[in-house]
């Protein structure tokens, strides 16, 4: 099915199942222990042997020899991997730097060994036994240091007017620099893998959000061909970006297996994770804005310096300045440098997170300049269009309903502008704000449903769920469109068996993956209703029958006589380029900072969200509350921290990586405006799993500088960085 | 006896011997030091030891190095309880051990002959969930679902241990009761991780529980 013109009615609009809060369907499972995760499969796989990774020691140079005596003699090693016997390997399409190093290194902790072993303990502790002698080399590992070398990349530079020419003729003029820096996704499932060869197939249970982008790399970096390559993926403990792409821990298990001739499992150490992996990068921002007396915006600019390994992109943090705010004249650019750590890659909200870390700061900063209440300020200068192209409307954009609504709810009006005034005890108290804006993008996603002779639909899609609570909005949308109840639908998710779906990643899962079930669905009941002898066009699915006029017969009847399969993939036009389709919405957060102290407590946070329909109110809300959980984190204490000499993050772990804990955050509210856009799809969804954290840290920061009067520009706002300018303790 | 001097000696040895990728030819480790490198590497010690998990024991002849975590996980096929950090940083491992919470990465299981071990698969299962899981549910307090075998096993853990009187870091008055209230679910729920940030969901899913039993 091709989605080329607006939706118009249609049964997800009846409403009776999707869009009404529902528990999870998988949650018996999940709270039992009894959902199965990548490492897990052992009742399919029964006698695994154990791989343990061994990590380069130095981020840049070579491998001059490697001894394998002692780790090859001790006790139950079956083989080890290394890139000397390892064989050819590609480079998968979605990496940057190679899975298995040597003899080259790229960056610390970059695979260079794998040990397989009968037990987990015998291959750790041969691990331990892998000696590897390096030559370093010379390498650039500070980003700060390397702003001098960066190149124009990534596809965020954009002119529009004449900025400076504008920004030098504006009454006020605002310019300050901010810098956000390398954040881990640190999902609580380390990544993990068995691969099982049956003769030139390969069957990796895995733990990854895109299937199909994963089957493809495998199947290049193996240098197989795609069809010999499985993945199965049916729980997956958290990604954020982190599993988009295949890592170390798959394609090591495939290679270790193929060497002992046996299943092999391989599970990343936490340790080696963070610099092993991918982590979102850290920027540098500069922000200019001018204005005309009255807080229009005639001149904005937003610049990114930023660094990742050669070939790698940079982190996008400019994208939403594109379109957030109106102004006639602006300037995007963003630069990147080389720098010889750890592969940055996406993490939740790529671009979106950070850069509305320091865009909504500076939106407050301005305000205050101009004398002009936050919300007031970024209403003024509100735009239904593209900035960049007048002519390309907002599908839909409410994004002052959102800042108005929250500001009521939250009780802003009693917020005393004039910062370090308020006090409750030993804690001064603030309140800030920020807005919220992430784009919609929509994937191409198909699935194929089954109707059984008991009734039963089956949804097969490779869609994956992440967390975000795909089986329990393809369930809603089957059940909606077939006219069953939740109970009457089964879901099977994440198998490369299965059709190619969207996959999890940039907050398109959601609508596309139903929309894709939609298509799927639409094509189901033609043939059920072929089959029961209606005009398809007639037919109306409901209560587990279909009607049409005064005829009325079960759905499963269709099947009585055989399974009806149907399989439909859901494609997009150009609405997506007629219309700018985002998600909208504003952050309010209190907090008090200890005023002798510093210390920094969140005490009430809210979000309010517009992002078309949402299609469970349950999930689409943990997503949020998770969001603005790690906005939370990057706010107040997440900062991979750089050895500048060696290059590599020094807390790789999460002791010293710290993210919140329950004691960080408080009961968190969250409201969804009311709407559908019928040009993004037939289920009017948008993305909301990453429109969440962005906004949420600058929120943290505005609120922390109205209570104390101190304004941080370098992220984590810790209080180390406050103490200094904090009032008169009194 | 080893004098201070010995101990050095061997210190450094060790450190040497376990290091990888360390110039071996640096120094000669001593003769203790390679007893000590070579039994970390040497044929694996084996134990017997019997778990009761979930009210069933298990007799299980075990490498000593195998923590209860792995135990419950390669040997027993108990994959509810989970590794995220193998090192006691994530609460994810979380099991009841004769009525306490610990983290079973950092237990070696030799250590737990004829303990009773409860795991999240011996609160209840799908067709038949535990209040506190079916509060999980309701309260969407979860998302990955990863963390959640451990959150759960710590929340029951965590009622009693606030009926049983035990104070925590935000208990007002350490010679009194302390409160059933939120802050005190939040402080002692804080060494079980959730990147999915489910902690508001969590919070009111053990509250709820926690104010039925009291009634």
């Amino acid at each position: 099915m091709k989605f080329t013109t607006p939706a118009g009615t249609n049964p997800i609009d009846q409403g009776k199942i999707v869009g009404k809060p529902t528990p999870r369907i998988e949650g018996p499972l999940k709270t039992t222990g009894t959902a199965r995760y990548a490492y897990e499969h052992r009742d399919i796989v029964t006698n695994p042997a154990y791989g343990y990774v061994v990590g380069s020691a130095i981020a840049k140079g070579r491998i001059t020899g490697i001894d394998l005596r002692d780790a090859k003699a001790a006790p139950g090693v079956l083989a080890i991997v290394t890139a000397d016997n390892a064989g050819k390997l590609g480079k998968g399409s979605f990496n940057t730097a190679n899975l298995l190093g040597g003899p080259d290194i790229e960056h610390y902790h970059q695979a260079v060994a794998l040990v397989v072993a009968e037990t987990f303990e015998q291959a750790r502790a041969a691990a331990a036994l892998v000696r590897v002698d390096y030559a370093r080399e010379k390498a650039a590992y500070d980003l700060a240091a390397s702003v001098d070398s960066a190149v124009k990349a990534g596809g965020n530079n954009a002119k529009v007017g004449d900025f400076d020419g504008a920004f030098a003729a504006s009454p006020v003029q605002f310019d300050q620099k901010y810098t956000t820096p390398d954040h881990a996704h640190a999902m609580m499932e380390p990544h993990a893998s068995i691969a099982a060869w049956n003769g030139d197939k390969l069957q990796l249970w895995t733990s990854n959000q895109m299937i199909a982008w994963g089957q493809g790399d495998v199947a290049k970096t193996l240098g197989i061909p795609k069809e010999n390559v499985r993945l199965i993926s049916p729980f997956i403990g958290g990604g954020f970006g982190g599993k988009l792409f295949v890592r170390a821990d798959a394609i090591l298990a495939a290679l270790g297996a193929k060497a002992v001739g046996r299943a092999v499992k391989v599970a990343l150490p936490r340790p080696l994770m963070f610099n092993n992996t991918t982590h979102r990068p850290a920027t540098i921002q500069r922000i200019r804005i001018g204005t005309g007396q009255d807080g229009r915006i005639s001149a904005i600019a937003h610049e990114e310096w930023c660094g990742d390994l050669p070939g790698g992109g940079g982190e996008n943090s400019v994208a939403q300045t594109r379109l957030l705010y109106a102004g006639a004249n602006r300037l995007i650019g963003q630069k990147l440098a080389v720098l010889n750590l750890p592969e940055a890659n996406a993490m939740r909200a790529p671009g979106e997170a950070p850069g509305m870390m320091a865009l909504e700061i500076a939106m407050d900063e301005m305000a205050e300049k101009l004398g002009l209440d936050p919300i007031e300020f970024r209403a003024l200068n509100d735009t239904q269009v593209d900035p960049e192209k007048p002519e390309r409307p907002f599908s839909q954009r409410r994004l002052i309903e959102c800042m108005r609504t929250g500001a009521d709810r939250f009780g802003w009006a009693e917020r005393n502008a004039r910062p370090g005034q308020v006090r409750d005890g030993r804690w001064l108290v603030g309140i800030g704000m920020a807005a919220a804006f992430r784009n919609n993008i929509n994937m191409k996603s198909a699935a194929r449903v089954r109707l059984g002779a008991n009734g039963v639909v089956t949804v097969e899609t490779d869609m994956t769920d992440i967390g975000t609570g795909t089986y329990t909005i393809v369930a809603q949308t089957a059940a909606e469109m077939m006219g069953v109840p939740l109970d009457k639908v089964v879901v099977k998710l994440g198998d490369s068996s299965f059709p190619i779906s969207a996959g999890s990643g940039g907050q398109w899962g959601a609508n596309s993956a139903t929309a894709g079930v939609y298509a799927a669905c639409v094509k189901l009941r033609e043939a059920v209703a072929q089959k029961l002898g209606f005009n398809s066009d007639d037919a109306v699915f409901a209560g587990g029958k279909v009607r049409a006029g005064k005829r009325s017969v079960p759905l499963a009847d269709a099947a009585k006589t055989g399974e009806i399969v149907a399989e439909d993939v859901m494609e997009y036009g150009d609405l997506g380029r007629k219309f700018q389709q985002s998600t909208f919405g504003a952050h309010f957060v209190e907090v008090g900072v200890d005023a002798a102290t510093a210390e920094i407590r969140i005490r009430r946070m809210l979000a309010v969200c517009a992002a078309g329909r949402i299609l469970n109110p349950v999930s689409a809300r943990s997503q949020v509350i998770g969001a603005m959980t790690m906005g939370a984190g990057a706010a107040l204490m997440e900062e991979l921290a750089v050895d500048k000499r060696f290059g590599f993050f020094v807390n790789h772990d999460l002791a010293g990586y710290e993210v919140p804990v329950h004691a960080d955050i408080p009961h968190q509210e969250v409201i969804f405006l009311d709407e559908t856009d019928p040009t993004t799809s037939p289920m009017k969804a948008k993305g909301v799993g990453e429109l969440g954290i962005c906004g949420v840290g600058a929120a943290v920061a505005n609120a922390i500088y109205n209570a104390t009067g101190v304004r941080v520009r370098d992220y984590p706002v810790t209080l180390d960085k406050l103490l200094e300018g904090m009032p008169e303790y009194a | 006896m080893h004098g201070p001097a010995d101990f050095e000696l061997s210190r450094r040895g060790v450190l040497i011997g376990g290091a990888a990728s360390v110039a071996a030819t640096a120094a000669a480790p001593s003769a203790e030091a390679q007893a000590a490198a070579s039994a970390g590497a040497g044929t694996p010690v084996m134990a017997s030891v019997t778990l009761k998990v979930n009210g069933k024991a298990h007799a299980l002849e075990l490498d000593t190095r195998t923590t209860l975590l792995d135990a419950l996980r390669e040997h027993l096929l108990l994959g509810g309880t989970k590794k995220g950090c193998d090192h006691g940083q994530c609460g994810a491992c979380t099991v009841i051990v004769d009525g306490r919470r610990i983290n079973s990465c950092l237990s070696l299981a030799v250590m737990h002959e004829g303990d009773a071990i409860t795991t999240v698969e011996g609160l209840g299962t799908p067709e038949k969930l535990h209040p506190m899981q079916a509060a999980f549910v309701k309260h969407d307090g979860y998302q990955c679902g990863y963390c959640t075998p451990g959150q759960i096993c710590s929340a029951v853990a965590v009622l009693d241990e606030i009926r049983a009187g035990i104070p925590s870091h935000v208990t007002g008055d350490i010679a009194g009761k302390p409160a059933m209230s939120a802050d005190e679910i939040r402080e002692r729920m804080s060494g079980n991780i959730c990147r999915c940030g489910a902690y508001s969901n969590i919070v009111e899913a053990i509250s709820e529980v926690a104010a039925r039993r009291k009634a």
